[in-house]
């Protein structure tokens, strides 16, 4: 579904993405995994365009989408989360919702209707928000909500866009352990056809919802495999437990 | 439906607004001695309500929009003073003309943000202001463009009481502001505030905020362009001053005044500040703008939302 080849970036000298080749497939979860600084919220800023690859190729569906401009790419079902809250603080999780759904059914541009004419285009808001357990607080505004409702929030909004792949940066950072189990529960709750694509830390959630897992060290990709396969791969321990590990 | 029914309850017209707009017309009656100051209030009104449009809703911050308000009182004034003085096609010329400019600067104004775009703005109207003056054989540069023949509209002279002037404004401002309602509850209008809250995450959710802008910023200079043509035919005669850098910072003291993002924050800031001027330039011509500072910072300090937002806070019971 999503496919990279040959994607480098540097900033400088430092070298944030390099050589990356990623192959998606329909419907699988992905965790990326790796210690602080090996490039994973880089890769998906370069993944969405939010970032200029030096090279490379991004292919979405077959389609190459490394020229498209970053709303053009989530026209196109490729949606993304923050791992910094980014949301609309003084619109109602509804409205906010709402823009997403109306900029996917291209009626972003109508200047002249009454948005409450667009009753379907609310309505789809509306359930999506209660389908991630949103509904209640649908009419307060963002600002007001609980950190963990923004969280869920972030989704909804990836989610309004309809995506085809979608790509979680950190969904549970800052959300409590037994919190963030309710989350990874929406998120594997969603459609099979998705193909999900989540950064996360805590090994016990990422061997619990992956299928498959990517580990990333220094801007390269180290192991792809099962959870089991990279669990047990000695570059891996190395790298999070340290050389140390080797010996034990 | 409960969804909905928000929306419409967001749009739906209120008793006040009414009362507002009924309480327009009583300068014809109660203060016949100051129809002209009630018609500059209108067409200053209509200036706010235009930058309204991209400071409040869509969160660009302009130095320099009296650059469409100049272009459209010029258009007005050449049109009147050259071909043919009738109102309403100056109005139309203006708007054009201050449409036209609006969209050929949108594509560099939404390149940026922050002090760069403010500075883009206050720099585009420099220029302009300068290329005016310097232009004097056109224009008639620091003198004002004289022997500007206003034709009449519908049958009605513009008397020199004002009657027909502030008529005239009133309407025009009341069909802008129908008009610029009408656009923030729309998609567009949604979408335009979701710009404001978050310029980050709208790409992300598929917006093209960039075209969203110029779109924005085309209709601001559209209608800043027809207050500019009402400034024209109401008073005969185009200075220099409808595209000084003053012009532009009094028009965002007034929004900022009245409260921006809320329609009539403009309305309200309009009528303070030009009140206010007129009286407080009879006490002593030299220093008002002492009082309007004042005015300013205790806004600001106190009222951070502006006094419409001040007011409607003190209404609305906490949820």
């Amino acid at each position: 579904m999503l496919a990279t080849r040959n994607l480098n970036k540097s900033f400088g000298s430092l070298v944030v993405a390099q050589d990356i080749a990623l192959e998606l497939p329909q419907g699988v979860r992905y965790a990326l995994i790796g210690p602080n600084g090996a490039g994973k919220t880089t890769l998906i800023n370069l993944l969405t365009g939010m970032v200029r690859p030096d090279s490379g190729e991004i292919r979405l569906a077959g389609e190459d989408i490394a020229g498209l401009t970053p709303d053009a790419r989530v026209r196109r079902g490729l949606a993304r989360t923050f791992q910094i809250n980014t949301l609309f603080p003084q619109l109602t999780a509804l409205e906010s919702v709402t823009i997403a759904v109306l900029e996917r059914e291209r009626h972003a541009h109508n200047w002249w209707r009454n948005l409450a004419r667009f009753d379907a285009a609310i309505e789809e808001a509306s359930a999506i928000l209660a389908s991630l357990r949103l509904g209640d607080v649908a009419h307060r505004a963002t600002r007001a909500l609980a950190y963990g409702q923004q969280r869920l929030l972030e989704i909804a909004l990836a989610l309004a866009t309809r995506p085809r792949v979608l790509l979680l940066d950190e969904p549970a950072a800052g959300v409590p352990k037994d919190e963030s189990a309710e989350l990874f529960a929406v998120i594997s709750g969603l459609s099979q056809e998705l193909t999900v694509l989540f950064i996360e830390h805590d090994m016990n959630v990422v061997f619990r919802f992956a299928s498959r897992v990517i580990v990333m060290v220094g801007g390269r990709i180290l192991v792809e495999g099962t959870p089991e396969e990279v669990g047990r791969d000695a570059r891996v321990r190395e790298v999070y437990l340290g050389k140390h590990a080797r010996a034990a | 439906m409960a969804s909905v029914e928000y929306f419409r309850r967001q749009s739906r017209w209120r008793p006040l607004e009414t009362a507002f707009w009924l309480c327009t017309l009583l300068p014809f009656v109660v203060t016949p001695n100051y129809l002209s100051l009630a018609s500059q209030i209108a067409i200053t009104a209509l200036f706010a309500l235009s930058l309204d449009l991209i400071l409040g809703y869509a969160g660009i911050v302009s130095l320099g929009h009296a650059a469409f308000f100049g272009v459209g009182a010029y258009t007005a004034g050449l049109l009147a003073k050259h071909y043919l003085g009738e109102p309403l096609a100056g109005l139309v010329a203006g708007a054009a003309a201050a449409g036209l400019l609006g969209y050929a600067t949108s594509h560099i104004i939404v390149r940026f943000r922050h002090l760069t775009l403010i500075m883009l703005t206050l720099g585009l109207g420099l220029l302009l202001h300068e290329a005016a003056n310097s232009a004097s054989p056109l224009t008639g540069g620091a003198d004002g463009l004289q022997g500007v023949k206003v034709g009449t509209l519908f049958g009605f002279r513009f008397d020199m009481f004002g009657r027909t002037a502030y008529a005239y404004s009133l309407a025009v401002l009341f069909i802008c502001f129908l008009a610029a309602r009408r656009i923030i509850h729309s998609p567009f209008g949604l979408a335009l505030r979701g710009i404001r809250e978050n310029p980050t995450r709208m790409p992300a959710v598929g917006a093209p905020s960039r075209a969203h802008l110029r779109k924005a910023y085309t209709i601001a200079a559209v209608m800043a362009g027809i207050a500019g043509a009402l400034l024209t035919h109401t008073t005969s005669t185009v200075s220099l001053e409808v595209l000084s850098f003053g012009r532009s910072a009094d028009v965002l003291v007034i929004l900022i005044l009245g409260g921006a993002g809320r329609l009539y924050g403009g309305i309200v800031g309009a009528i303070i500040y030009l009140v206010a001027r007129d009286q407080f330039s009879g006490i002593n011509p030299q220093y008002w703008y002492f009082w309007i500072g004042l005015l300013l910072v205790a806004v600001v300090m106190f009222l951070p939302n502006g006094i419409l937002g001040g007011l409607s806070a003190r209404h609305k019971k906490p949820e």
